[in-house]
């Protein structure tokens, strides 16, 4: 009975449904970013007064307006621009190639049992190796410079893709398959037009755990030796006593970590409209 | 089109699922396949879609044997499966070919005869089931398959959307005669719709007795000479002697 009823209203109310945003009322304190910044700033605030009255000591724990201080000043003697670009031109590179590999062999995988049967175990057996037990070997390998981390973000950042581009492709539904089997599609079309738009939202997920796990590495990296980057601030800061150069990038990492991870997330809200999840209320 | 069923069967891992059906389907007749579950109505109409390749016997279409999807025939499952990530008019242009435009406007054409026009970008997550089998019904169309197989494609339906889809479906197959086999387990959709309704028993599943309905169309959902068939076909599935 219940369908009957909402198949009716369906009918009747369809021109308004296909905007249901428009006539929710927004309540202004409730916005997501108001919500999202109450924690932060009342942090920041005692934190900061707890500085003033000298709680902490300020060799170990500077206050926030200093680590703002601190950026600034980077910012002003232009320094800052190249240890963010360079760190976030490492990132961006390691996560361009390692996706690009994770999606030529996860496709491979995915698609060809005898791929699977082939790279699989190799590529689980890798899995269960730390990453970062690669550093030494790859700054053997390819020395100080850029390859060598790049490499490393990269190892980082393939691991998620696959695995999800793996599932994804062997979890899309075999009643769609049949529907583009029933119209004639070949197998590259059935790719094309079923199988990839159904494994997409789990190629997003594995993107966003990637670039996480590519941040995470970017820093490794730059710890085992670097002339310049966010993770190279962390170790002079820790060789010049100076709390608030470390705090200054992890805060800086936040930000641009953040940012990228916004980014994607737009693109995946883009690209997956089209999915019936739950709302929240 | 004309379609020919010769002993076909199915096994699956040596159980035979459904054993020696043997029928013809005249072009523009709509033949239903009616038993009770399990009997392998669902096996056979994979079977002559072309998605199951595995069946014993011969399937012939306008008296060529068959081995595979053909191009002109058209399955309706008993789920929409829309594509998700397709709205309406997508879903329903989704097996034609030829260019954009063209497309969309036979695609309009046939979300019209449903009673879809205006829903074109609607995603398949604002439908109710009944409007998202209505796309289902049109993309099945929309090819203008020359035979059209579906597969209890109704049973999900509440009884007023159900009986307003079976008109719907007789309606536009007066404007286009496609042959339609139709499996059920409905005895009322079987009587309303079918020609002539092949009766499946037992398992493995085998042909029990034909049943050619005579009776003019539009027919009389609730008229004493449906009745009459319905008893019959209810005589000829016999199911007191399976619950005994």
């Amino acid at each position: 009975m219940a369908k009957n009823q909402s198949e009716v209203s369906g009918i009747f109310t369809a021109g308004s449904k296909s905007k249901p945003s428009a006539a929710k009322p927004k309540n202004p304190f409730t916005h997501p970013l108001l919500l999202g910044s109450i924690f932060p700033l009342l942090l920041v605030v005692v934190w900061e007064v707890l500085s003033r009255l000298e709680v902490f000591p300020a060799y170990q724990l500077p206050a926030p307006s200093v680590i703002l201080g601190t950026i600034a000043g980077m910012a002003e003697d232009g320094t800052l621009w190249g240890h963010v670009f360079i760190t976030s031109y490492r990132v961006l590179m390691g996560f361009l190639l390692g996706t690009a590999a994770a999606v030529v062999l996860g496709s491979l995988v995915g698609f060809y049992k005898h791929a699977e049967a082939l790279f699989d175990p190799l590529i689980q057996a890798f899995r269960s190796i730390p990453s970062l037990a690669w550093v030494p070997l790859f700054i053997l390998w390819m020395g100080i410079g850029e390859p060598s981390k790049i490499a490393m973000i990269a190892v980082g950042v393939f691991f998620p893709v696959y695995l999800n581009i793996v599932s994804g492709i062997g979890g899309v539904d075999r009643k769609l398959i049949e529907v583009g089997k029933m119209y004639g599609l070949n197998m590259f079309q059935l790719v094309r037009r079923i199988i990839l738009p159904a494994s997409l939202p789990s190629f997003l997920v594995g993107l966003r755990s990637g670039l996480g796990l590519g941040w995470m590495f970017v820093v490794a990296a730059e710890l085992m030796g670097a002339s310049q980057g966010l993770g190279y601030l962390l170790v002079v800061g820790q060789n010049t006593l100076a709390p608030e150069t470390i705090i200054a990038s992890i805060v800086l990492f936040a930000v641009i970590g953040k940012l990228s991870d916004w980014i994607l997330k737009k693109l995946e809200t883009r690209t997956l409209h089209w999915q019936d999840r739950a709302a929240k209320s | 089109m004309s379609l020919q069923l010769e002993r076909v069967g199915r096994t699956f891992a040596g159980k035979p699922a459904v054993q020696d059906v043997s029928f013809r389907a005249e072009p523009g007749e709509i033949i239903g396949l009616l038993g009770t579950s399990g009997c392998g109505k669902s096996t056979l109409l994979r079977a002559i879609s072309g998605l199951d390749n595995a069946y014993d016997g011969v399937i012939e279409i306008n008296g060529k044997k068959v081995n595979g999807i053909q191009k002109t025939t058209g399955f309706m499952f008993q789920e929409p499966r829309l594509l998700p990530w397709l709205n309406v008019l997508d879903n329903v242009t989704f097996g034609l070919e030829g260019n954009r435009e063209e497309k969309q406007k036979k695609a309009g054409r046939y979300l019209e005869s449903v009673g879809l026009a205006g829903n074109e970008i609607l995603y398949p997550k604002q439908l109710s089931g009944g409007m998202a089998q209505r796309v289902a019904i049109a993309r099945a169309l929309a090819t203008s398959p020359e035979i059209l197989l579906l597969d209890e494609p109704f049973s999900a339906l509440d009884a007023f959307t159900k009986m307003q889809l079976q008109d719907l479906l007789l309606e536009v197959w007066r404007s286009y005669r496609s042959t339609m086999v139709l499996v059920t387990h409905d005895v009322d959709e079987a009587a309303y719709l079918c020609d002539r309704i092949i009766v499946l028993r037992g398992q493995p599943g085998t042909v029990e007795r034909e049943i050619a309905i005579t009776e003019s169309r539009p027919r009389e959902r609730g008229s004493s000479e449906l009745a009459a068939y319905k008893a019959e076909i209810l005589a000829s599935l016999d199911l007191t002697t399976e619950t005994a």
